[in-house]
């Protein structure tokens, strides 16, 4: 990583940092099992830099095997993060029609 | 740049676009589901991107691991039941984590020796922070599910063997970060996060599992962040830092709700020094009958329900949403007060209500409902203790003096559904149970609520 790319990294994270922090912040006490539920899910994404070491040309098979496992615990954490975000997001919507309901 | 590698960098950016964008809809139960469908748009777009972008050559470690992984992910997004909410995330910070972990070391075995200075910081971080996150995550999801003991775990000089772990391990990475050939020292390195990993989370009871959740949370998303700068990836970068500010937030909110600074949860051992300073309360604890518990419930006209972990162990949240909808039906109102850290991570006490269809407007944060206390004809608390202890208010030599807490003392009555005469998690005496304006109704949460709600039928 030469200087000039670090330092886009740097205001990459930087800028995110900032972004999450008026984003997450904003986030009601109610949702934050699913919150934390979706941002595992999101980190997931670090199932791409697991892709490239399970797959890449001319990487040693040590190399592909660590990749293996980790697209593994990757892709649970991806399908399975999503999956429960939505099962819990899911009964925090279904209320009001059955509130309704109820009220007849 | 060739054509793919252009597709490949567009699809990262749409990816960290809909990540933000499906955050902000988690602003609101409405357009949090909606949110997330995007956000599961930009992690397929980002997979797509670099299946086509890099040069895959073998297939032969992908396809399998990737069938795997989502064979287990779809078991766990059906079957995993909201009441163990707590240890899955526990076990996905873990997992999330450890292919941090795993990539960090992949990427030493192919390019240890050619990288610069600053790519060696970067991954230095991605494995600590993968490593310990891994183990702690893995201590605290075996605490949650009750395969390890929940009460702190603690011995003399602990944290002097943690920080000398802690110091082993920093001493690992500069060494490699000066020496990046030496193979040992790195592999020592992640030997020595392994193991702080475990030994942080081993000392901290379940009680302070809200702020411990949060921090591995946060910790995730910093080594996800970290992979981003070793492999010079933005969109891990961005997605990374979102995960790990989210959890930073959670846990300083965790915190505050406790009145506990970070430190103090991380190496302060609570509840060890817990026998010098619980004055014994005095004065008796009343019981009362199921029928005249259930007289009072019928003929209040404000009723708020308190529920703690103990509703989550009885899996009691069905029960009380069907005694709240037959009070409601007689014309009460009806409430659920909600503490902060009540349970063992942020929300979790919401999302099992939410699960027995109880309506979110009745979900109550802790200062919308204060204020409405003495306004309450009966408070009834369901395996809460410590959100509920009013000498975090009034008593400053307590071990939870300022604390936020719930004021159900000041409503007119209080019921108190608890399991035993024993003393609470914390083993701290609660003055609640002693006031004159508490009845204690003993037994299993589920089981009360049940006859509870049977007994207000016949009023």
């Amino acid at each position: 990583m030469n200087p000039a790319v670090l330092i886009a990294s740097v205001y990459v994270f930087a800028l995110a940092a900032f972004l999450g922090y008026q984003v997450i912040s904003r986030v009601p006490p109610l949702l934050h099992t699913p919150l934390m539920s979706a941002t595992n899910a999101i980190s997931g994404i670090s199932l791409i830099g697991s892709l490239v070491l399970a797959g890449a040309a001319r990487y040693p098979t040590f190399a592909h095997i660590l990749g293996f496992v980790a697209v593994t615990t990757a892709t649970i954490n991806v399908v399975g993060g999503f999956g429960l975000t939505d099962r819990m997001l899911k009964m925090f919507s279904k209320r009001k029609p059955r509130k309704k309901e109820a009220a007849q | 740049m060739n054509p793919t590698t252009w597709f490949m960098e567009g699809t990262y950016l749409i990816a960290s676009v809909l990540f933000v964008l499906a955050l902000k809809g988690m602003s609101h139960p409405e357009t949090a589901r909606r949110g997330m469908f995007l956000a599961e748009g930009g992690m397929l777009a980002a997979i797509v991107g670099t299946l086509i972008g890099t040069h895959i050559v073998t297939w032969t470690w992908i396809l399998p691991g990737l069938a795997i992984g989502s064979v287990i992910g779809v078991w766990m997004a059906i079957f995993v039941p909201m009441t163990a909410m707590p240890q899955r995330t526990a076990l996905s910070h873990a997992f999330g984590a450890f292919a941090a972990a795993l990539v960090g070391i992949g990427e030493f075995v192919v390019r240890g020796s050619e990288m610069n200075g600053v790519t060696r910081g970067a991954l230095g971080f991605e494995i600590m922070l993968g490593a310990l996150t891994t183990t702690g995550s893995l201590i605290a999801a075996g605490k949650l599910q009750g395969v390890l003991e929940g009460k702190p775990i603690q011995f003399r000089g602990q944290n002097v063997v943690n920080l000398s772990i802690f110091i082993a391990m920093l001493a690992c990475f500069g060494i490699f970060w000066i020496h990046p050939a030496a193979q040992a020292v790195f592999y020592a390195m992640l030997g020595a996060a392994f193991v702080f990993g475990a030994m942080l989370v081993i000392p901290i009871g379940s009680a302070d599992m809200p702020v411990v959740m949060s921090l591995l949370n946060s910790y995730a998303g910093l080594a996800s962040a970290a992979t981003g700068f070793v492999l010079g990836n933005n969109v891990l970068i961005i997605a990374g830092t979102l995960d790990g500010f989210s959890g930073f937030i959670l846990s300083v909110l965790m915190c505050k709700a406790m009145n506990r600074s970070m430190t103090n949860v991380l190496f302060g051992g609570f509840g060890a020094a817990v026998a010098e300073a619980t004055a014994s309360a005095d004065g008796v604890m009343r019981e009362i009958s199921l029928d005249d518990a259930a007289m009072r419930l019928a003929f209040a006209t404000r009723v708020v329900f308190v529920p703690g972990y103990g509703l989550a162990t009885a899996q009691a949240q069905h029960a009380v949403r069907e005694l709240a909808e037959l009070l409601e039906s007689r014309g009460v109102t009806v409430k659920y007060a909600i503490h902060p850290v009540a349970g063992r991570m942020p929300g979790h006490m919401n999302v099992l209500l939410a699960e027995a269809n109880v309506p979110y407007s009745e979900l109550c944060e802790m200062e919308q409902i204060n204020p409405e206390f003495p306004t309450t004809d009966v408070a009834v608390v369901i395996g809460a203790n410590d959100v509920v202890n009013p000498d975090a208010r009034d008593n400053p030599k307590s071990l939870i003096a300022g604390m936020p807490i719930l004021e159900v003392d000041r409503a007119k009555s209080v019921i108190v559904l608890k399991r035993g005469q024993g003393r609470g998690f914390s083993g701290l005496e609660n003055p609640l149970f002693f006031k004159a304006c508490t009845s204690m109704l003993y037994g299993d949460a589920k089981s009360s609520l049940a006859h509870l709600a049977q007994a207000v039928q016949h009023v």
